[in-house]
């Protein structure tokens, strides 16, 4: 292979995106070298368990990719504002939407919640880590090597073009020759690995380390959301692991599960792909339900309405995301009756998601509500998705579904749920838990400017991509001709496009102005909220969370403690050693050995991915003859860190 | 969390720390994401059967006695893996050891009666790239395979363990999780031994 081949040459935008990867790294490194930062890196970030730091690295990766997948989109937009444009060609058009797709939803959504559920799940039950803090570690350096793997595509070797879905028989070698297509089925696969181990970690977490007192119908509803999540994950993620596997021998080692040749089935990769890939939908909505539960009981003042309900609804909508995958392919060829039976499953998932939406209208009913950042992000989800929602029973529909197939129209159906819906969660909690990660809100004033202009520009962005899609302009095309009449529409989604990517580069704005300016908080308790995690003194929980476990008499909880005045105060006689977990460097090292075996892989070089996997099973092995029971920290050390006079 | 404990004298070794237990229930939670796993390849094998393209079909090469001596091997290991966690309850380390290498010796005989059959499949003109269906064979009892071997080692580095530490709660709790994953892939093999030969046995030669 010559160089030329092993680096992307001849665009000019990636000659830019060459140019400013490289001075990124160099300043790091200057940075890191220049102030002695290195020592701080490894101790206080590389090697650390704590859950909360963990769930901070989840953020900032998913921040920098919802940047990458933006700017993709923005580029997309670029392209299609105008008819017959020239910006970009088809094969570097087909790159962008794949990693765009890809990344927005594996390495963007994913990580962004599963960073929150991080940080504020085991607050949240009164435990002081997760049930396996190393495996936690484990879990995100795996998904963060993996995003890391497929990132590096378009600069080395070539992007992925075969649309985030990957079908076959156009993933195949000989339609989508290259390493590109060996990016996307490894960086998956690596990420894949810590998604599953996240869904265990977590599952245990919740069922086992809650505070006594917690029932599990005294749990935050954004606890509950995330144990069906991690239901939801246990058993679609291994599905995904075999298809990615199967097209990865396919490509790789000339099996035909999915080839044309060999009496292959190009079908299976699709009921493969999308028996993972509709209950991903709802791993990516349900942790989004539940935050929004949180912030809008909080700021009506009021109990959550339904709580039951609520957790009914989630665990029905649990088990229908795996009864509803040949809805994604009504056309290609299941036959009426087959149509029919998924026509109605998916229609039925309407109901209990009906359900939540009247339950935190009713939450809101006679509540006292007070307009904060994370409360409008919550109103502008609740009418925004009903429009993804309404659009989603018309797509639903089998029948009709052949005239909105692969248009526009369905387009726009997953943005206004995935943006209305996951993304504007990511925000709202952001915004809600900034305190518990930072010790300072986010301002408020930028901040509803961030909400204003990006929820205008996403309804001018996508409703007209309704009516082009109704209008017959079909998705992944690079471009269109003048007499489709499909100009001026494009032109206004691509204007509501960039307005949103303004609105990011505010909230962007508004994290450093926060940084500098904004006032630190004094108690813990930044928004007079409902559940445990607003119950620590200070603001940032310290690393042990919690200096005496608290025990729990109801729901609500610290809110109940409140209005009755007798919110507990700690004295010195509470306080006992506390038991802690030690850092770790290996789950850094494994999941760097991954990285050498995905990329080995990826170009097919086997010596490189056999070194890789030895590394990766010798750290296995490392960890397991290491034994190290975690230490203690002292009972002066708790009184120093609580501030307890004596 | 790791604060004193009392335990009921009856309680075994494994389940007699905090950390025990939690890591016991992560793996039976951890082998039902493998029973996942194992479906899904199962359907893929079942749904790619009848396409051999220009190759043999898969009852034709399948062979009755290294089938029968594979299953044997295998189904006995996981007889002798259950009287070694039955001699770790005795607190019984020698006993244990003795157990888990006959378990061992069991495992690796019938990868050895594995990678014969599946030479001998290559012999005949049946490889992973032949058909669709022989491409279903090879992953499905390969990914069986690949952690029968991946449970020697383990069993090995926890054997090693044992004999250094001798039985403590986090050593029990080691021999008891890889005594599960051992239990399971004899299950796995059971469906195996069902859905692939004897079913491909029989719809070949009817």
């Amino acid at each position: 292979m010559k160089w030329d081949e092993f680096f992307v040459t001849g665009d000019p935008l990636i000659y830019g995106a060459d140019v400013s990867i490289l001075l990124t790294m160099v300043g790091i490194l200057f940075y890191l070298t220049k102030y002695n930062k290195w020592k701080w890196l490894w101790d206080e970030w590389l090697t650390t368990v704590d859950h909360k730091k963990l769930g901070i690295m989840y953020i900032v990766s998913a921040v920098l990719m919802l940047f990458r997948g933006g700017v993709d989109a923005l580029l997309m937009r670029t392209q299609l504002a105008v008819p017959d444009a020239k910006f970009l060609d088809s094969q570097h058009y087909n790159e962008i939407f794949t990693t765009h797709g890809t990344i927005m939803i594996i390495f963007m959504a994913m990580p962004f919640l599963i960073g929150l559920i991080n940080v504020v799940v085991p607050l949240q039950i009164g435990a002081r880590d997760v049930a396996y803090p190393y495996l936690n570690a484990v879990s995100f350096w795996t998904f963060f090597i993996g995003a890391m793997l497929f990132n590096i595509s378009f600069v080395i070797g070539g992007s992925p073009a075969a649309g985030w879905t990957s079908y076959m028989p156009l993933a195949s070698n000989e339609l989508s020759p290259g390493p590109g297509q060996n990016y996307y089925l490894l960086g998956l696969q690596i990420a894949g690995i810590g998604t599953l181990l996240t869904g265990i970690n977590f599952l245990v977490t919740i069922l086992k380390m809650r505070a006594p007192g917690m029932t599990l119908f005294r749990m935050p509803m954004f606890t509950w959301s995330s144990l069906v999540t991690m239901v939801i994950i246990i058993f679609a993620f291994p599905i995904l692991t075999v298809a990615l596997a199967l097209m990865t021998f396919d490509r790789l080692f000339g099996s035909h599960f999915f080839t044309l040749q060999g009496e292959g089935m190009d079908m299976l990769w699709a009921n493969l792909f999308w028996l993972w890939g509709h209950p991903e939908v709802y791993i990516v909505i349900l942790p989004a339900f539940g935050m929004f539960s949180e912030i809008i009981s909080t700021f009506s003042r009021k109990t959550l309405f339904g709580y039951k309900a609520m957790i009914w609804s989630m665990l029905l909508i649990a088990g229908y995301s795996f009864l509803v995958w040949v809805h994604h392919f009504f056309t290609m060829g299941s036959g009426a009756a087959v149509n029919s039976v998924f026509s109605i499953t998916t229609m039925a998932i309407g109901i209990p998601t009906g359900v939540k939406i009247f339950n935190w209208l009713f939450t809101m009913y006679r509540g006292k509500i007070q307009f904060t950042t994370p409360m409008l992000w919550s109103i502008g989800f609740i009418v925004n998705f009903v429009i993804g929602g309404v659009t989603g029973v018309m797509l639903a529909m089998a029948a009709a579904d052949y005239q909105y197939h692969n248009t526009y129209f369905l387009v726009s159906h997953f943005h206004y749920v995935l943006i209305a819906g996951t993304v504007f969660a990511c925000f709202a909690g952001l915004i809600y838990w900034y305190p518990k990660m930072f010790g300072y809100k986010l301002n408020e004033r930028i901040g509803k400017w961030v909400f204003w202009i990006f929820t205008i520009g996403f309804n001018v962005c996508f409703m007209p991509q309704y009516f082009l899609g109704l209008d017959g302009m079909p998705r992944r095309v690079y471009t269109y001709s003048e007499e489709s009449g499909w100009g001026p529409l494009n032109m206004v989604s691509t204007i509501g496009g960039f307005m949103m990517g303004i609105a990011f580069l505010v909230l962007v704005y508004n994290m450093y102005y926060s940084f500098r300016y904004a006032k630190r908080e004094t108690t813990g308790d930044a928004w007079d909220g409902r559940t445990l995690e607003w119950s620590t003194p200070s603001a940032m929980p310290p690393f042990y969370n919690f200096a005496k476990i608290p025990e729990v008499t109801g729901l609500d909880h610290f809110w109940r403690q409140k209005q009755a005045g007798k919110v507990e105060k700690l004295t010195a006689k509470d306080i006992k050693p506390i038991h802690m977990p030690s850092n770790s460097g290996v789950p850094f090292i494994m999941a760097s050995f991954f990285f050498v075996a995905g990329f080995g892989m990826v170009f097919d070089w086997m010596w490189m991915a056999i070194i890789g996997l030895i590394g990766v099973f010798g750290t296995l092995f490392y960890r397991s003859f290491e034994y190290d029971d975690g230490y203690y920290v002292s009972v002066e050390e708790v009184i120093e860190t609580e501030k307890i006079s004596k | 969390m790791a604060h004193a404990e009392t335990h009921d004298p009856n309680t075994p070794l494994e389940y007699r720390s905090e950390i025990g237990r939690l890591n016991i229930l992560g793996f039976w939670i951890f082998l039902g994401a493998e029973i996942a796993l194992f479906a899904t390849l199962f359907a893929t094998y079942m749904v790619l059967t009848p396409r051999i393209a220009d190759g043999p079909a898969l009852g034709e090469l399948f062979e009755v006695k290294s089938l029968l001596i594979q299953t044997f091997l295998l189904l006995t290991s996981s007889f002798t893996c259950g009287l070694a966690v039955h001699e770790m309850r005795r607190h019984n380390v020698k006993g244990l050891i003795t157990w888990m290498v006959v378990t061992l010796g069991l495992g690796l005989g019938f990868l050895y009666f594995e990678i014969q059959e599946f030479l001998h499949f290559i012999h005949e003109g049946a490889n992973i790239g032949t058909s669709a269906a022989w491409s279903g064979f090879f992953v499905l009892v390969g990914t069986h395979g690949a952690h029968v071997t991946f449970g020697i080692f383990w069993v090995t580095m926890v054997l090693i363990q044992v004999a250094k530490r001798g039985l403590t709660p986090a050593t029990s709790a080691k021999v008891f999780i890889t005594s599960l994953y051992w239990h399971f892939l004899d299950v796995v093999w059971i469906f195996i031994f069902t859905a692939v030969y004897l079913m491909g046995m029989v719809m070949h030669h009817g």
